[in-house]
């Protein structure tokens, strides 16, 4: 009966998520998972929803995983993680292992939205970490509820009667800080330093805490996988990505955006997912738009 | 040992109770709510050391204990019906991973149109999901297959979840003398939970891996060859528990009066205690009537049927679920017994009791009746005349 579980090659790596993953080139979610898991350290266990991360590290009969990993569903994540949290409380294991649980923005905010407000209503001493990056890439870049206004994904693409997504990203972090958690931030690859020591922070808490990582994709933001950084870079400076920490329900710390300020289209013209706006002259007022969003950001998490 | 007056739900918890789970996790849903209810309050008193997780779905439910097997706990829940439906994807992703969880099923109707009460629809739903699913007569049974339950999925060549199906109200809600378990007997009847394999950082595993075309067929091959093996286990754990207790409720078939009987009728759960009145009724007035009780369906324990069915002249097999667009479920697994053997009986099936419809003495007296009519697969029995219309 050992035909379910797999270990990772050990002499092969140095870091706990290690290389010869089929992650494409440039991959934002990669990258940020690298980066939780080495602030973590070895004694965690993970779990992970369904999606790229899951699929790119865990063909078998190989895994990536240097530390405890289940996948279970692509919905339940938190559900699980919250049962590996109890169990270990239950065999008096509790101080073997912090439990981190992972999920991509769909496995997140859309159809995980429920198991994950359970777990954190009930209380579970889980750090929950959703690699955004703005669409169901897995099943091949799809929208999710967190992918940005106006942005062109295959089920969302642009038209004679669309712009793209005509919906707003979802306000995922303060959907999770209403939950009166202590601990809630959001962070981007851009970062890496700045994500570690967030990791660090959200485990030397007790009780539930969220994290949201803005992880490019090259593949469905149609950007250039040297580009990853630039681009996640520019997400922040723009204020399109905000970066703040939540904690007991006030925003504590913010990243400011860049003064004089960067217009949207340093961000949005780098990307193929927006090149639709930049085609008309009406895609000007498109522009247009997205930059309110910025500056609503900007005003909201005082980011200027 | 001592008998006591008790609600079918409270002995299944109490005996939940005693098999010392680490981990229960439940939503509720009309009638497995006694269950749960009852195993909150003995956490909630300390008589079980266990951690009770209060979720938001039964699909959350069913992957916290997931998450907890995998970590190395016991583990227990409970559901029903449209409970039951929403797990199915946790369930089917439970016997994948091959971890031991035990669960109740509480047969109930599922919907549209909703209806709370009792048939067996839910649970047959899920005969292809790699769990093992027994099926209680009655509350003594239900009580101490939930016992049995732990160590059949637990053995370490088994490594598979176990369901235990009881009809809902008519087991779960009536009062009925049980002989319940001391913590001291499950102490010696089942030793404690120690897997493998499980979430440690102490041995970093990766659970829940993406297999191909290259591996997945052997995952089912695997658990098919277990499923299989486990027929001798689950005989094995009766015949322990048989030893220990003093009371045999069937290993994986049982059977009354079918050595010499012509007709045997074959069900699952509780009608079977209708049936048996109804066949001291028959005998008594010279007929040779017995009946079969399946109490593991998956496995389907093809040769012991075979075995206790091979001299008969006509099977009636009652059931509580349809396929719709075949017919009967059962009633084709019992037809299947027979494919390639030298004499084959005349097999009818009946629909019946759908619903929570009525199963009266008088319903099984009709099934009786038609049996002795041409064989069919699909015969509902106890329709209302006046709805149907003659339709
Ligand atoms: C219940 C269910 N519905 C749909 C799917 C198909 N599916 C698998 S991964 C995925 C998208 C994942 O998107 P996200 O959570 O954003 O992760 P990403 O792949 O982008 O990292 C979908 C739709 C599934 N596996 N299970
Ligand atoms: S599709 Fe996107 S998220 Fe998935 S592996 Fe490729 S770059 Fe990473
Ligand atoms: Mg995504």
């Amino acid at each position: 009966m050992s035909t379910t579980t797999l270990t990772a090659p050990k002499e092969q790596s140095c870091t706990l998520l290690a290389p010869g993953h089929t992650a494409c080139t440039g991959c934002g979610e990669a990258l940020a998972a690298k980066l939780v898991l080495g602030a973590a350290g070895t004694n965690i266990i993970v779990t992970d929803a369904t999606g790229c991360l899951e699929v790119f590290t865990t063909k078998f009969p190989q895994s990536s995983w240097e530390v405890p990993f289940i996948h279970s569903l692509f919905e339940n994540s938190a559900a699980v993680a919250a049962g590996v949290e109890v169990a270990l409380k239950a065999l008096g294991r509790q101080n073997e292992a912090k439990v981190i649980a992972q999920g991509g923005d769909g496995g997140t905010a859309d159809i995980g939205l429920q198991a994950l407000s359970g777990m954190l209503e009930r209380g579970h001493d889980i750090l929950y970490v959703c690699y955004d990056n703005e669409a169901y890439m897995n099943t091949g870049v799809q929208r999710s509820g967190l992918t940005p206004f106006d942005c062109m994904t295959t089920t969302s693409p642009c038209g004679e009667l669309s712009w793209g997504n005509k919906h707003n990203k979802k306000d995922m972090p303060s959907i999770a800080a209403a939950h009166g958690i202590p601990y809630v931030a959001t962070a981007s690859v851009a970062f890496p330093k700045d994500i570690e020591n967030k990791v660090k922070k959200a485990l030397s808490i007790t009780g539930p805490k969220y994290m949201q990582i803005h992880s490019p994709c090259p593949l469905g933001w149609r950007s250039k996988p040297q580009l990853t950084i630039q681009v996640a870079k520019l997400a922040v400076q723009t204020g399109l990505y905000p970066i703040f920490e939540i904690e007991n329900g006030k925003v504590t710390k913010v990243r400011k955006v860049t003064t004089p300020k960067t217009p949207v289209e340093e961000y949005l013209k780098i990307q193929g997912r927006f090149a639709h706006l930049f085609k008309s002259p009406k895609g000007k007022e498109e522009i247009q738009k997205i930059q309110e969003i910025a500056d609503r950001n900007i005003e909201k998490y005082g980011l200027a | 040992m001592s008998t006591t007056f008790i609600e079918g739900s409270i002995a299944v918890a109490k005996t939940v109770g005693v098999c010392r789970p680490h981990v229960i996790s439940a939503y509720p849903i009309t009638p497995q709510t006694h269950i749960v209810e009852h195993l909150s309050e003995l956490v909630a008193d300390g008589e079980v050391k266990a951690e009770y997780v209060n979720v938001e779905s039964e699909h959350s439910a069913a992957s916290v204990v997931l998450g907890s097997s995998a970590t190395g706990a016991r583990t227990y829940t409970a559901t029903t019906s449209q409970g039951f439906l929403l797990m199915i994807e946790v369930l089917f992703n439970i016997a994948g991973m091959r971890l031991p969880v035990v669960m109740t099923c509480v047969n109930r109707a599922v919907s549209a149109p909703i209806n709370i009460w009792n048939d067996q629809q839910d649970s047959m739903t899920a005969r292809d999901s790699g769990w093992i699913q027994l099926y209680a007569e009655d509350n003594q049974e239900a009580s101490d297959m939930h016992l049995q339950a732990f160590k059949i999925a637990e053995n370490k060549d088994i490594m598979l979840p176990v369901m235990i199906c009881m009809d809902g109200f008519v087991l779960t809600h009536s009062f009925d003398p049980v002989e319940l378990i001391s913590q001291e007997q499950a102490d010696k009847f089942l030793p404690p939970f120690k897997p493998e394999y499980y979430l440690t950082p102490k041995n970093p595993l990766t659970f829940g891996a993406m297999v191909g075309p290259d591996g997945y067929m052997e995952t089912r091959y695997f658990i098919e060859k277990t499923m299989h093996a486990s027929l001798q286990v689950i005989s094995n754990v009766a015949t322990d528990f048989h030893n220990q207790f003093g009371r045999f409720q069937g290993g994986l078939i049982d059977t009354y009066k079918v050595e010499d009987a012509s007709l045997v009728l074959v069900a699952m759960g509780s009608i079977i205690g209708t049936i048996k009145d109804i066949v001291d009724e028959l005998r008594a007035k010279g007929q040779k009537v017995g009946v079969l009780k399946v109490r593991s369906y998956r496995p389907f324990p093809k040769d012991e049927i075979y075995k206790a069915l091979s001299h008969v002249k006509e099977i009636a097999v009652v059931e509580k679920a349809v396929s719709l667009g075949y017919g009967g479920i059962l009633v084709n697994e019992i037809k299947s017994v027979f494919y390639g053997k030298p004499k084959t009986p005349k097999i009818n099936g009946f629909i019946l009791g759908l619903g929570g419809r009525d199963i009266t003495a008088d319903t099984i007296h009709q099934v009786i009746k038609e049996t002795a009519k041409a064989a069919s697969e699909e015969k509902f029995v106890g329709l209302n005349e006046a709805l149907i219309g003659g339709k």
